[in-house]
């Protein structure tokens, strides 16, 4: 009985937490707008009993997936959201990686402050931080007075609203959920293969690319996940820091929902998004499943 | 044996192939090797004994390069090897903890210092199915190092270390995870590699018989200093302290006071005992408190008082160990003091005339002893 209710919290947890919520959407994609309160019909009315239940079904249909193709935006901000959260995802990887080597390698004192460090932007607001990215970036910012003060750059430099500045906002953000499963990864890498390595003819690059890459493999794809999956459908961040050309499929989503206030559509939006992010957190699963059996 | 020839440590022309000279390790505070002066020659077989924590790994680990000597230098081929770094050496290392690379397969890890070193893919091939056979592990070549035994890892080790043929292989317990018949046959097949190859090993172990067995010469260590250095017959025979005699081997140690006396020392242990006889090439420096190291099977053991020994003491027999081939009788003189003999059991354990309580003679020549001086 203890044992059957253990099991069934991490599934009343899904149930409450995702699926019944996927489901409301769901079933807000396939209405229809209307000019009410909430702005879709149908709504189920069960005091109507079997007869309402069925009309209530008839009413539902794929028209909003069905206009997401007749407009060019959709695909292309699916499109152009893949593709800016797999470069900043990669992006994340390169500033990340050296950072968790180099808090691998320090001393062993030093590594639970280093972790401290890496943590520490996680107790402000995360609006805070996107606000002062945009006070370091814009042309009268920070970074282009210090530019210019230092005389490397004469006229100040157009960041800001760019989809640089997006690429910045999402590799500062993401940063931590790349360094932490790299670290944990390299932590326990045993310093001996470096030796043996070197022992058996490597340069210190070459053990480093042949042993010590390979075996935190694991970290750096738990790592690209986890900042991939929510890049992906980031809107803060896009909307505060990039351009009007930058498109991102959030943004797509939340002008649906707030300025057009077309809810079913933007449902739909939602549910496609829901669908792209499945393929990569199944891939995610299998690999932490495949890592627990290796270890296992 | 051909080794009786091999002695180029008796050859003031020889040059070592490895030189230590006053080499000290700190780590911190602690000493791990104190101004520690060692030579080892090419094609020898050198094995390093001693208790855990005396300082093995170490000096393996600063042979390979891992580890910078606090002081001094070690020289190889005549060389100051201090600048050259781990991959440059020509010397491979068999990590006592293995250090198999996990994401590899078995043949994979044996490969890998032979693809670092561009050899055409056939070469590499036929050089690792060749370590696969020597180690057996043929039927293992497609596993991991996590999907196989601890002694099945332990050989893998051996062969990654082996594959590349160096100048100079460092092999830190070996053979310790093996059972005795695959431990004497790689024994064996170091031996043959040895002399087929001429590689130099220095191997660690904490098996006398395997140093015996493999060594021609063995250091004995303790706390980060050199004891003793010599062939393994005379490690046994003229251990040159009681700490080597106590370390190799099976020994009674009798405290004494000797005087000199002829061409050797007539030793008083107890009262009422008569005075030990034991001739030594190696004087004390004067007459004073000695120790007499004997080994329990050049002690015979008889119910007779036997005739004209150099040395005979009375005894009871305290406890019989059986040990199959040999047993080794405890006996008990006057004084408490506990003597071990050993003999080879020629004749079945029913027909032994000696047992428990019984009274007996115990006698040795007046060569069988080491005299030493602490
Ligand atoms: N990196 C290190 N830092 C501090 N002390 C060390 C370090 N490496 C070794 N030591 C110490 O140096 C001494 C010698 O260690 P070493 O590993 O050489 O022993 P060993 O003779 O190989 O022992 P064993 O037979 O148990 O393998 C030990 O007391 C050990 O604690
Ligand atoms: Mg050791």
């Amino acid at each position: 009985m203890r044992r059957l209710l253990l099991i069934s919290v991490p599934y009343l947890w899904l149930l409450a937490l995702f699926l019944v919520p996927f489901f409301i959407v769901l079933k807000i994609s396939l209405s229809d707008t209307a000019l009410a309160i909430p702005p879709y019909t149908p709504t189920l009315d069960l005091g109507a009993g079997w007869a309402g239940l069925k009309g209530f079904f008839a009413e539902l249909d794929l028209e909003n997936f069905w206009f997401l193709t007749t407009d060019d935006l959709y695909w292309k901000a699916y499109l152009s959201s893949v593709w800016i959260a797999l470069f900043s995802t990669l992006l994340t990887l390169i500033v990340g990686y050296p950072i968790a080597y180099g808090m691998a390698q320090a001393r062993e004192e030093w590594r639970p402050t280093l972790m401290m460090l890496v943590i520490l932007p996680f107790w402000t607001s995360f609006l805070i931080r996107v606000y002062s990215w945009m006070g370091i970036l814009s042309q009268e910012g920070v970074l282009n007075q210090f530019l210019m003060w230092s005389g490397v750059i004469s006229d100040p430099l157009m960041i800001l609203n760019t989809n640089t500045a997006v690429y910045i906002g999402i590799v500062y953000t993401y940063l931590p959920f790349m360094i932490l499963p790299i670290y944990a990864a390299l932590e326990k890498l045993d310093i001996s293969l470096i030796e043996a390595a070197e022992d058996l003819g490597c340069s210190r690059f070459q053990a480093f690319w042949l042993v010590t890459v390979p075996l935190s493999k694991n970290g750096i794809i738990a790592g690209c996940f986890l900042v991939f999956i929510p890049a992906l459908g980031e809107f803060v961040i896009p909307s505060l820091l990039g351009g009007s050309q930058t498109l991102m499929i959030g943004k797509v989503l939340w002008e649906e929902f707030f300025n057009n206030r077309d809810w079913p559509v933007a449902s739909a939006v939602a549910v496609i998004l829901l669908l792209i992010l499945i393929i990569p957190i199944i891939l995610f699963q299998r690999n932490e499943q495949k890592q627990r059996e290796a270890e296992g | 044996m051909a080794q009786t020839a091999f002695a180029p440590w008796d050859d003031p022309e020889a040059k070592p192939l490895i030189e230590f000279r006053h080499v000290t390790k700190r780590f911190g505070d602690f000493i791990a090797i104190d101004d520690l002066s060692l030579e080892i020659y090419e094609r020898e077989f050198f094995a390093l004994l001693g208790p855990s924590g005396c300082g093995k790994t170490t000096m393996m680990r600063m042979l390979a390069g891992f580890e910078p000597p606090s002081a001094g230098t070690i020289l190889l081929s005549g060389q100051d090897i201090a600048p050259v770094p781990p991959n440059k050496r020509a010397v491979n290392m068999m990590f006592q903890s293995y250090a198999l690379f996990p994401h590899l397969t078995v043949w994979d890890n044996i490969a890998f210092g032979l693809k670092r070193d561009k050899l055409p893919k056939e070469a590499i091939e036929a050089r690792v199915a060749e370590m696969l056979k020597l180690t057996r592990l043929e039927k293992f070549a497609r596993r991991k190092p996590h999907q196989i035994s601890g002694g099945q890892r332990q050989r893998v080790a051996l062969a990654r270390s082996l594959a590349k043929a160096p100048k100079l292989l460092l092999l830190d317990e070996p053979l310790g995870a093996l059972d005795k018949k695959l431990r004497q046959d790689t024994q064996f097949e170091l031996m043959d590699i040895q002399e087929k190859t001429g590689t130099t090993f220095v191997i660690v172990t904490h098996d006398q018989e395997e140093a015996m067995t493999v060594a021609s010469r063995v250091a004995v260590m303790d706390e980060g200093r050199l004891i003793q250095v010599d062939t393994p017959d005379r490690i046994y025979e003229y251990p040159n302290s009681v700490y080597v005699a106590d370390f190799i081997g099976d020994v009674n140690i009798i405290e004494g006071h000797a005087e000199k006396s002829g061409d050797g020392y007539e030793v008083t242990f107890a009262e009422g005992q008569p005075k030990l006889r034991a001739k030594t090439a190696n004087g004390l420096r004067g007459s004073g408190r000695c120790y007499l190291a004997i080994r329990p099977e050049k002690i015979a053991i008889s119910s007779q008082e036997p005739q004209d020994a150099a040395n005979a003491v009375r005894g009871v027999i305290d406890d019989i160990a059986y040990l199959g081939n040999l047993s080794t009788y405890y006996v008990r003189l006057d004084n408490g003091k506990i003597i071990k003999a050993q003999t080879a059991n020629t004749r079945r354990i029913a027909k032994r005339d000696l047992t428990w309580e019984d009274s007996v003679w115990l006698s040795w020549t007046d060569t069988a002893a080491v005299v030493l001086e602490n």
